[in-house]
């Protein structure tokens, strides 16, 4: 009964701002007025059945990911750099689940030991950002004045550049690997969250909570890291859940265009990379690591979204 | 704007300093005599203080002149015009083709929201939001150009029905990856406008349904998508450096990416200050069509 309450509430907050949270479904909410208070409560509660599942679902799929990542030299049916000169470019078979490369290498084990260099290219990529953004953001949020109009300044410079762009420039200046991609990510990535949590925590320093806690005499650092921070930091978490995939995409297309992972990890946009030469004849090879990464995109989405809705009341 | 536009070259003006190293050896090899490195680098300005390098690189920037490319031997400011044509019409094409895909979907989305076809929509949106376009692009290539035979594998054609026919594929693989955002803001402007006041009120004079939603729903539903639409060119931009490279497109994207594999730093410095220049440009032209689109808003 809460809960469901919690969730239409969730979806309100959540509508009155969609810019803020890219991969919120904003649907129901309170929009329909009209109708008996009966057939409402029942809708919500069947919308909040459906926003847990978001989080299950979510859930489960990046659980598997993780599982595979972590296990995947039990699970692989072979290594990700075993060659066998029998078995070059054999379709999807019942020995090759996913088919082989033109070096007999097993796809499907290749995808699998990609997974643990992807999900630590989006985990590794969105770390950084986060932390440096919400020291910023907090800072310049509460403080306000010079050192918030000069970052305000930063951030209006850095986003004027396409965000992709300008990390493949500072990849290219500094060298292609995914070292240097978490760098340029890092460099370019924090003020997505600075703009974030500074947003938040403009509305949040004139609720009334906070000037209690002022009133009380609390030291600023208390203030923002008891009071402030547990309120806002839930959007930025969400954004983060959103964001891991992205990065992921975003390896997968710095591998693609040979500035990420050099060619024999088995990384999954370098695994689709090696597969567009053999288009025409081995549809495979650049298929299935694309739908992995759909997949494990589909999971942290759904995972987003719900917690955006599980988060979102607590700040009430 | 004027401040922005100064940070982005103080930016792409540092870029280059990041190279770990001497640029100039950097550019042009280990392999390269010492007198050529020396040569490259009093020709670039390394040898003089930063301040004065950065004076000297917006006094050519002032000039419209960006240097010279190390890799095609020729100014940098001559390659870009042609190379430019080619995205800036896939960019236009990715545009047209994003709204005639974005616009009937928000519009059904909402009117028949949560029915199987709202359902439908923004399921597959899910999905199209997070496959990365590169492996969009390589699977249409694969399923239209090589199995089907309808579309060529890639290039970009001689005349303006060609050129149409050639970017097909790369337009649509670009506008699939920004519809779903596109879509989804549509769908929730149009049913808040549908719960507004003045909605009520009109259908209350008892107006027909259909004038309801083009006449009062849509005019104020579209405001914010224009608005998106706007800002997703940045990311649009982004979007054609990599499909230029699926599709093989002499674009300004393919430019830059080719630049980076020669260590033509003079070219990739000018193609990021480009693509962010236009972004602000078109920034600001969208914050003019957003005071034209809704008489409420007033630049002052």
């Amino acid at each position: 009964m809460t809960a469901a309450n919690d969730g239409g509430h969730a979806a309100q907050v959540l509508r009155s701002r969609p810019d803020a949270i890219p991969f919120v479904s904003n649907d129901e909410s309170g929009a329909s007025g009209a109708g008996l208070a009966g057939t409402v409560k029942k809708r919500r509660s069947r919308l909040a059945a459906f926003k847990q599942r978001n989080i299950y679902v979510g859930g489960a799929i990046v659980l598997a990911v993780v599982l595979v990542a972590l296990l995947a030299p039990v699970l692989a049916p072979r290594g990700p750099q075993d060659t066998d000169y029998g078995a070059r470019l054999k379709p999807p078979s019942r020995e090759h689940l996913l088919g082989t490369d033109n070096l007999g290498k097993d796809t499907l084990s290749r995808v699998m030991y990609g997974a643990r260099i992807d999900l630590r290219v989006g985990i590794l990529c969105v770390l950084t950002p986060f932390v440096v953004g919400l020291a910023l953001g907090c800072l310049t949020g509460y403080y306000g004045g010079r050192i918030d109009s000069v970052l305000m300044r930063l951030l209006d410079v850095v986003q004027a550049f396409p965000f992709l762009i300008l990390v493949i420039a500072i990849v290219a200046v500094l060298g292609p690997g995914l070292r240097n991609m978490y760098i340029a990510v890092a460099l370019v990535a924090w003020v997505t969250y600075a703009r974030l949590i500074r947003g938040e925590i403009l509305v949040a320093k004139h609720r009334e909570y906070v000037e209690a806690a002022r009133a009380m005499g609390m030291r600023d650092r208390r203030v923002i890291g008891r009071h402030i921070l547990p309120n806002v930091i839930s959007s930025a978490v969400v954004y983060a859940m959103a964001d891991i995939i992205l990065y992921i995409v975003l390896a997968a297309s710095l591998s693609y265009l040979g500035l990420g992972a050099p060619p024999p990890e088995p990384e999954w946009g370098a695994l689709i990379s090696e597969g567009r030469g053999f288009m025409a004849t081995a549809w495979w090879l650049s298929f299935f690591p694309g739908l992995a990464i759909v997949i494990t995109g589909i999971g942290f989405s759904l995972l987003g979204d719900g917690l955006a809705d599980a988060l979102r009341p607590s700040r009430r | 704007m004027v401040p922005v536009l100064i940070g982005v070259t103080i930016i792409v003006f540092v870029l280059i300093h990041l190279i770990p190293g001497d640029p100039a050896l950097s550019m042009l090899g280990i392999h390269a005599r010492p007198e050529a490195v020396t040569a490259l680098r009093h020709n670039l300005g390394l040898d003089k203080p930063l301040w004065e390098q950065y004076a000297i690189y917006l006094g050519n920037l002032v000039q419209l002149d960006l240097g010279d490319s190390i890799k095609y031997k020729q100014s940098v400011a001559s390659l870009i015009p042609k190379r430019m044509t080619v995205s800036l019409l896939l960019i236009a094409y990715a545009t047209v083709l994003t709204v005639a895909i974005s616009l009937p979907l928000g519009i059904m989305a909402a009117l028949k929201k949560n029915s199987i076809f709202d359902q439908i929509v923004r399921s597959l949106l899910m999905v199209t939001m997070v496959m990365p376009a590169f492996w969009i692009g390589i699977l249409f290539l694969i399923f239209f150009s090589i199995k089907l035979g309808l579309f060529p594998v890639s290039g970009y054609g001689e005349g303006a029905l060609d050129h149409l026919h050639h970017l097909f594929l790369p337009a649509l693989t670009i506008a699939l990856s920004i519809a779903p955002i596109l879509v989804r803001s549509l769908r929730g402007s149009i049913l808040e406008a549908m719960s507004a006041d003045y909605v009520r009120t009109a259908r209350a004079k008892g107006i027909g349904e259909q004038v309801v939603v083009t006449a009062h729903v849509l005019r104020n539903a579209l405001i914010p998508a224009v608005t998106l639409l706007g800002l997703s060119v940045g990311y649009l931009m982004g979007s054609t450096v990599i499909v230029e490279r699926v599709f093989s497109l002499p674009g300004a994207g393919a430019l830059l990416v080719d630049s980076i594999s020669a260590r033509d730093y003079p070219v990739v410095q000018s193609m990021t200050l480009i693509f962010a220049a236009l972004v602000i440009l078109v920034n600001l032209l969208t914050d003019l069509a957003y005071s034209f689109l809704d008489p409420r808003v007033r630049l002052g």
